[in-house]
């Protein structure tokens, strides 16, 4: 059983001095070292003239084309070396691409057992009708993988270095805020009306069908985060915190990365161990097909959609 | 049956070749005004008329199947957001120009909008 310490001994025990420099309420350097509070600079009147002779001479000398006879010379050789090096450029670089293999021909680098393989094997292998999406997600998984939680971390740096912390500069920076941003435009609130739906489909879609055709989880994720700034633009914070807060954006990242993670550990360890994946792939075409890829694309595109929208908030409020 | 094909064709190419025209006024106009909003009327004419003319032209061009109507889907997306854009963009500049009267005059502003900068709507 713990003893109730009275409050003068309390405050003598290390631990109360540990706490408060922990804390920051107690500076240990104020009143132990000798402090003197700086003081204000002051050019005195003879260097502040002398400066400026000196400034106004060297403009005379040394900038003044009409006089200075070495500076004259040294730009029109400066303009001709320049016009030399662009042209030394583009001749360089010109020849190189005439160097180029002819596109498409057949016995050259590019065409190696490798991107043969893909592009024969590729639908039977990945079930995916994209062969890119296939590449991406299925032979390179571990490349995207890196990729997403790259996109995290960027995040969490970004995080770090524009969250403001404190409430009083939160308030204040809203106070700015509120000055400088012309709030419910009804223009603008209309035109995000219609177009947000449409834009949020549309980056659904990309997702959605990434193994059918263009498109994927980077690309689709783009879209939806560009439709949620312009929602937040239209209708401001208050509205968007109804359903998204630094809270849902949190969860949501990390179930995406620990399902892509935990998804692709299974794949690995199946294609390491050379066991079958119970994973069907379906047939190509089919919207629910290619095996992992669609969850994997969704993952990806939910990362990316709550990336680009905490950057953007980070960038302009320091914080939802 | 030509005959059909080359009106259409001449139609079409009249048309993206003005929607040019009009992309390198624009450019010009970027280039060569100094100051925001004139700057920005020369930008919105390229967005706007610019593209439709020349999307139209492909239109023309291409005959009409769904491609024409993905480029129709683009030239509407591009009419409702850039006149928006440039709309923001002039109102912020009002809003935080800090030398207003050497540039423009905001009487007509004052009585038809409703106060800028106001309370957030909850």
């Amino acid at each position: 059983m713990s003893k109730k310490v009275p409050k003068e001994q309390y405050e003598k025990t290390f631990s109360y001095k540990f706490k408060r420099w922990l804390d920051g309420t107690k500076d240990p350097f104020l009143g132990t070292v000798e402090m003197k509070p700086q003081e204000e600079f002051r050019e005195d009147q003879d260097a502040l003239e002398r400066r400026k002779r000196d400034r106004k001479r060297n403009e005379e000398r040394v900038y003044d084309l009409e006089r200075n006879a070495e500076l004259r010379v040294f730009q029109k050789v400066y303009n001709i070396f320049g016009v030399l090096f662009c042209v030394f450029l583009v001749v360089m670089l010109l020849t190189a691409v005439s160097w180029l293999p002819t596109y498409g021909e057949a016995d050259k680098p590019v065409n190696n057992e490798v991107s043969a393989r893909y592009i024969e094997n590729g639908l039977q292998e990945t079930g995916a009708v994209n062969i890119v999406t296939g590449m991406i997600l299925d032979y390179r998984a571990f490349d995207t993988l890196g990729e997403s939680h790259v996109l995290f971390v960027a995040t969490c740096t970004v995080l770090i270095l524009l969250r403001l912390d404190r409430k009083e500069d939160q308030e204040r920076f809203d106070a700015n805020d509120r000055l400088h941003e012309p709030k419910n435009d009804v223009i603008l609130q209309t035109v995000a009306k219609i177009l947000v739906p449409p834009i949020m489909i549309f980056g659904i879609y990309i997702i959605l069908a990434g193994h059918l055709g263009p498109g994927g989880g980077f690309s689709g994720g783009a879209v939806i985060g560009a439709g949620l700034i312009l929602y937040l633009n239209a209708f401001g914070f208050v509205r968007m915190e109804r359903f998204f807060t630094a809270k849902t954006y949190r969860r949501l990242s990390f179930c995406a990365l620990a399902c892509y993670s935990l998804a692709k550990s299974y794949s690995f360890y199946t294609g390491a161990n050379h066991i079958e994946s119970i994973i069907p792939l379906g047939t190509p075409g089919a919207i629910l097909s290619s095996g992992l890829i669609l969850i994997l694309n969704i993952c990806v595109g939910i990362v990316v959609a709550g990336t680009m929208y905490t950057f953007y908030v980070m960038f302009r409020k320091g914080g939802y | 049956m030509t005959v059909f094909e080359w009106v259409r064709f001449l139609a079409g190419a009249a048309l993206l070749l003005s929607g040019l025209a009009i992309f390198l006024i624009e450019m010009i106009g970027v280039f060569r005004f100094k100051y925001v909003l004139n700057r920005m009327h020369a930008a919105a004419m390229g967005d706007t008329l610019g593209i439709g003319l020349c999307f139209l032209g492909l239109i023309v061009m291409w005959g009409f199947c769904f491609t024409s109507l993905k480029l129709f889907l683009v030239i509407a997306f591009l009419w409702f957001s850039s006149p928006v854009s440039s709309h923001l963009i002039a109102r912020l500049e009002v809003t935080t120009n800090e030398d207003q009267k050497k540039h423009f005059d905001i009487e007509a502003l004052d009585e038809k909008l409703p106060e800028s900068g106001g309370k957030e709507e909850l």
